[in-house]
């Protein structure tokens, strides 16, 4: 069981690109590890830094969130304040000591369904050379 | 004397009917500490204190008097911890009268108890002196070798945006080079450093003493009491906890001004300055902010700005 192991990528995609973008891979019959599970929010801005801290915390090997480019967010402004908490969330996140490249983002348009399946593949080489989530992952029935 | 002018200004502003009410320090029972006390009368006004004991952040009652017109006494921090909370607009223009104090540092009273030997029953301050009596023993120490973490890196002790400054206002310059603890901290592996940040939180019991004494806190409903979605058990698992201090500290970006209370008032003595330090220095880097430095300046988290740096990025 535990000599093959594969990474549990959690990816929060912004409704109106990187969704967008990664449905286009996936039309594209694009291949890309199936290591990912998307969850679609409307806007990368929305997206909470407990979203990404609960993520680490069930066991989640990997968190990817992705967004519009700058200045081509839907809401105008919503990738604008995402970038400044993924900047201060990962900052932090590193400096407890959390493993570089746990916790990463990008921009991925809509038309960008090569660019999504290759950020895809990137993240999930380096979670695989991470190994298992290993911080501050809740075991049930530990005091 | 300060605390002279402190108590005429508190009378003055009682009797002029400026302010309902003055928050400000105290003498109470334990030596070491002063208590926040909440005058009423311009006769009240006599048992405001000022001393090197004065560490409170008084910013934290702001919140429960938002009828009344408030006087407090406040320090370098607690004057940028009110900017802070003015630009999230938790007071109605004119409420509040700063009567500023530039701060001479306060004394870490933990430090002060373990360099005796034996419970100090009376703590009093000369000139530059600390001078603890317990049953059998007096000694003197020497105030600058036992002053706050907190309060050795602060560099802006005199209050701005203060109505009236009781004090000569104090030079713009930390006692130590600033940051020694992200230094030594960020000295270690990531391994250390979970390992570290582990080590020190396994002893929380989630009083949650930091966050009531914070005056940054002040949700309605806090992300460990939300059920709906439920971030957080209330359990003593060593995840629900470094959850609890990752959250807190991180809820403080752009908003902590590095007062320290919070570290202060935990029961069981855990490290958390080294946490919104970090922070502090990242917003300073990324966006060139100052928690309550600028009272016209939004906070970093509600803005943005198009050349922000994203490097990081893919």
């Amino acid at each position: 069981m535990e000599d093959h192991w594969e990474p549990k990528i959690l990816a929060f995609l912004c409704n109106w690109c990187s969704y967008a973008g990664a449905d286009l891979a996936g039309t594209s019959r694009i291949q890309y590890p199936p290591n990912i599970r998307v969850i679609r929010v409307p806007c990368s801005g929305r997206i909470n830094p407990l979203f990404i801290l609960k993520a680490l915390q069930s066991g989640i090997d990997g968190v990817l969130v992705s967004g519009c480019h700058p200045g081509d967010c839907h809401y105008i402004s919503g990738n604008y304040v995402g970038r400044r908490k993924s900047a201060t969330l990962k900052r932090f996140l590193e400096y407890l000591g959390f493993e570089e490249g746990r916790v990463q983002f990008s921009w991925v348009s809509a038309a960008e369904g090569g660019k999504f399946s290759q950020v895809v593949d990137e993240v999930t080489q380096d979670i695989k050379k991470l190994g298992p989530a290993r911080r501050f992952v809740k075991k049930i029935g530990s005091q | 004397m300060i605390q002279k002018k402190i108590r005429e200004k508190a009378k003055e502003l009682l009797e002029k009917k400026v302010v309902d009410l003055i928050v400000g320090f105290g003498e109470w029972t334990l030596p070491l500490r002063t208590t926040p006390i909440f005058i009423r009368t311009p006769e009240g006004a006599d048992h405001l204190i000022w001393n090197s004991f004065c560490e409170n952040n008084l910013a934290t009652y702001l919140h429960k008097f938002s009828h009344f017109k408030v006087g407090v006494v406040v320090k370098g921090c607690d004057a940028r911890s009110i900017t802070a909370l003015s630009l999230e607009k938790r007071f109605k223009p004119g409420q509040l009268y700063l009567i500023g104090v530039p701060c001479q540092r306060m004394v870490d009273r933990r430090r002060v108890k373990k360099a005796v030997k034996g419970e100090i029953l009376r703590a009093g301050e000369q000139g530059d002196q600390i001078i603890v009596e317990g049953e059998d023993f007096k000694t003197a120490l020497r105030r600058e070798d036992f002053l706050y973490p907190s309060c050795q890196v602060c560099i802006h002790r005199t209050p701005r945006q203060a109505n009236v400054l009781v004090g000569d206002p104090v030079e713009e310059t930390p006692m130590v080079e600033t940051h020694p603890e992200i230094k030594e901290f960020e000295k270690k592996s990531p391994e250390e450093r979970w390992d570290f940040f582990e080590k020190e939180s396994s002893r929380c019991i989630r009083c949650y003493a930091c966050r009531e004494v914070c005056p940054m806190c002040y949700c309605a409903e806090c992300f460990v009491d939300s059920s709906n979605p439920k971030w957080i058990e209330k359990s003593l698992s060593p995840s629900d906890i470094e959850f609890y201090h990752i959250v807190r500290a991180y809820h403080q970006t752009g908003r902590c001004s590095g007062c320290g209370a919070c570290e202060r008032a935990c029961p069981m003595e855990i490290r958390l300055t080294y946490l919104t330090q970090k922070l502090n220095q990242d917003v300073k880097e990324l966006f060139s902010f100052e928690t309550g430095i600028e009272a016209e300046t939004p906070p970093p988290l509600s803005t943005y700005d198009i050349e922000d740096r994203q490097e990081f990025i893919k």
